[in-house]
């Protein structure tokens, strides 16, 4: 009763928060709806058994990835009725992929039956917390992919700090092994001026 | 869990005494958990003053004790103000995004063996994603104000609580790695042992990674040195300028809730949560251990006060550094080094 309940919730949710964040007129309010999304996505994670997947959406999509779109989304400078103008000439265009898509996914469901004798898949096998037998499963069987996944993720950070590594000649840039190893002695200069007189041509 | 039997009894069906008892234990939890905020509080002030040879507050009630009171309903009976070109939905959402965030990180962590409001597989997942996410009330609060400081604030807290999550995370992964286990309760009896507090988890290997935690800690709750979200010579009051009244309240709340539970979470990784320090008779009793894991917790609240009291504010390139070119190779090695550990040397121990 109770899972029925919040499934529901979270679906309901979950729908209304995903189509908030194509209708909404505000860039960061669809972002944030969008978490909400993500939040309600890992709710049904939970519901399923699933916990540790629901936890990393939360800690990754939502903890992270979310903050970087929000990040950027609130720097752009938007200009709300410029953006209003645009959106019917691509309206026959995404009016198009839309219909696409629904008719796949009407294709899928209407053909894609389960087999009655098939065993229902638990989220947590005999004996196993869901962490556990997620680790199992990855690091055995699909360590490949899992290593190409990474080496994926790491080709792309490599590159995105080589894009913009930068090194320009002629800019002052700060040594903090330097900037830690000053004493009083280093930083001070005594000088004896004279009056009336700058202290230019005194300077080392 | 503790007053199902009562409601069972009174003739009502399981789900709902369940219900009903899980609800009543969060709010007794809940109302212990603020009184408890508002004599640290005062602590805080207390302590910040005595390092400064000042009073602090001792007007209000005897030896000031009655001060967070006072201060509570000043800001309940001032008038909410909200600026006129802010977004009102997400400037009024905002604090308390934060406020309940802070709250519902609570829900895993075990007082005492077996006290603990929801006892899940992933409880420190949990936590960790409940701390990365109070980033949001604060971007929310400084992008809904429309007003320069408080934007200015938002950016500074995205790039650092981010970047500081990043090493939190890998020091709660040593951790896990070496009890074996997500479950917070497990955590803590990983640590039990003949020799007391021998067998926390701080005199094992893991030593290096409390200080680790306990300065990513202080960035990710923005306290001093590292509250360059707040600063007040150059960002005024950083992401909370605009905010007056309870919704300023709800921020100073879910900020020193925040804190609490960081040092709640820092007792329960390193220094053996609910354990007594020495494994001896009358101390050890398991009635007991609700007193250590608040001795805990006051200890590590203490370390805060002291920090926030004597170390000057560090500059915004610095702290990056900190986080990225020091904090993250060092967790990340001793993830290595712990796994290392865990696979090939404590088995031959």
């Amino acid at each position: 009763m109770f899972e029925a309940v919040a499934f529901y919730f979270f679906s309901a949710i979950l729908i209304a928060s995903a189509v908030m964040v194509i209708a909404a007129r505000n860039p960061v309010h669809s972002v944030l709806f969008l978490i909400l999304a993500f939040f309600n996505a890992a709710g049904l994670f939970v519901l399923l058994g699933a916990e540790f997947l629901g936890m990393i959406l939360v800690v990754v999509y939502v903890g992270a990835v979310a903050v970087l779109f929000l990040f950027v989304v609130m720097m752009l400078d938007v200009d709300f009725a410029e953006l209003k103008r645009g959106t019917l000439q691509y309206l026959p265009f995404g009016a198009l992929i839309g219909v696409i898509l629904v008719a796949e996914l009407v294709m899928a469901g209407s053909v894609w039956v389960a087999r009655p004798s098939a065993p229902l898949a638990s989220a947590t096998p005999a004996g196993l917390s869901n962490t556990e037998a997620l680790g199992m499963i990855l690091y055995t069987d699909y360590i490949y992919y899992f290593q190409i996944a990474g080496m994926v993720l790491l080709v792309a950070m490599i590159g995105a700090i080589v894009l913009t590594l930068r090194s320009r000649p002629g800019v002052r840039r700060q040594v903090i092994s330097v900037q830690n190893a000053r004493t009083a002695a280093m930083a001070v200069d005594m000088h004896d001026l004279k009056p009336g007189q700058g202290s230019e041509g005194e300077r080392a | 869990m503790l007053f199902t039997n009562l409601f069972t009894g009174l003739g009502m069906n399981h789900s709902l005494a369940w219900f009903i008892s899980q609800a009543l234990s969060i709010l007794i939890f809940d109302v212990v958990l603020l009184v408890m905020i508002a004599y640290l509080l005062l602590a805080d002030r207390k302590i910040w003053a005595a390092v400064q040879m000042r009073r602090g507050p001792n007007v209000v009630g005897p030896f000031g004790l009655l001060q967070t009171f006072a201060d509570l309903t000043k800001f309940l009976l001032k008038e909410v103000i909200i600026p006129a070109g802010s977004n009102k939905v997400i400037f009024m959402i905002a604090p308390l995004v934060t406020v309940i965030l802070a709250f519902a990180g609570w829900a895993v962590v075990p007082l005492n063996k077996g006290w603990v409001i929801s006892d899940i597989n992933v409880g420190i997942l949990y936590l960790f994603a409940m701390s990365s996410l109070g980033v949001y009330g604060i971007i929310m609060a400084g992008w809904a104000s429309n007003s320069k400081y408080p934007f200015l604030s938002a950016l500074r807290a995205a790039a650092q609580m981010v970047s500081y999550e990043v090493s939190i995370g890998f020091v709660i992964i040593t951790v896990l790695l070496f009890a074996g286990s997500l479950n917070l309760s497990r955590i803590v009896e990983a640590q039990a042992g003949s020799l007391g507090m021998l067998n926390w988890n701080v005199f094992s290997i893991l030593f290096p990674m409390l200080p680790i935690f306990f300065v990513s800690a202080l960035a990710e709750t923005n306290r001093p040195p590292f509250d360059l979200v707040e600063a007040e010579s150059e960002l005024v009051a950083g992401f909370f300028v605009e905010y007056s009244s309870t919704p300023f309240l709800l921020f100073f709340l879910g900020e020193y809730l925040s804190i609490v539970l960081m040092c709640a979470m820092c007792s329960i990784l390193f220094l053996g949560g609910w354990l007594s320090p020495v494994n001896i008779w009358p101390l050890n009793i398991p009635e007991l251990g609700i007193f250590w894991f608040l001795a805990k917790i006051c200890f590590f609240f203490f370390m805060f006060a002291m920090v926030k009291a004597m170390v000057p504010r560090y500059r915004y390139d610095q702290l990056m550094r900190l986080g990225w070119k020091v904090f993250l190779p060092t967790s990340l090695l001793w993830v290595v080094l712990t796994a290392g550990w865990v696979l090939f040397v404590r088995p031959h121990l």
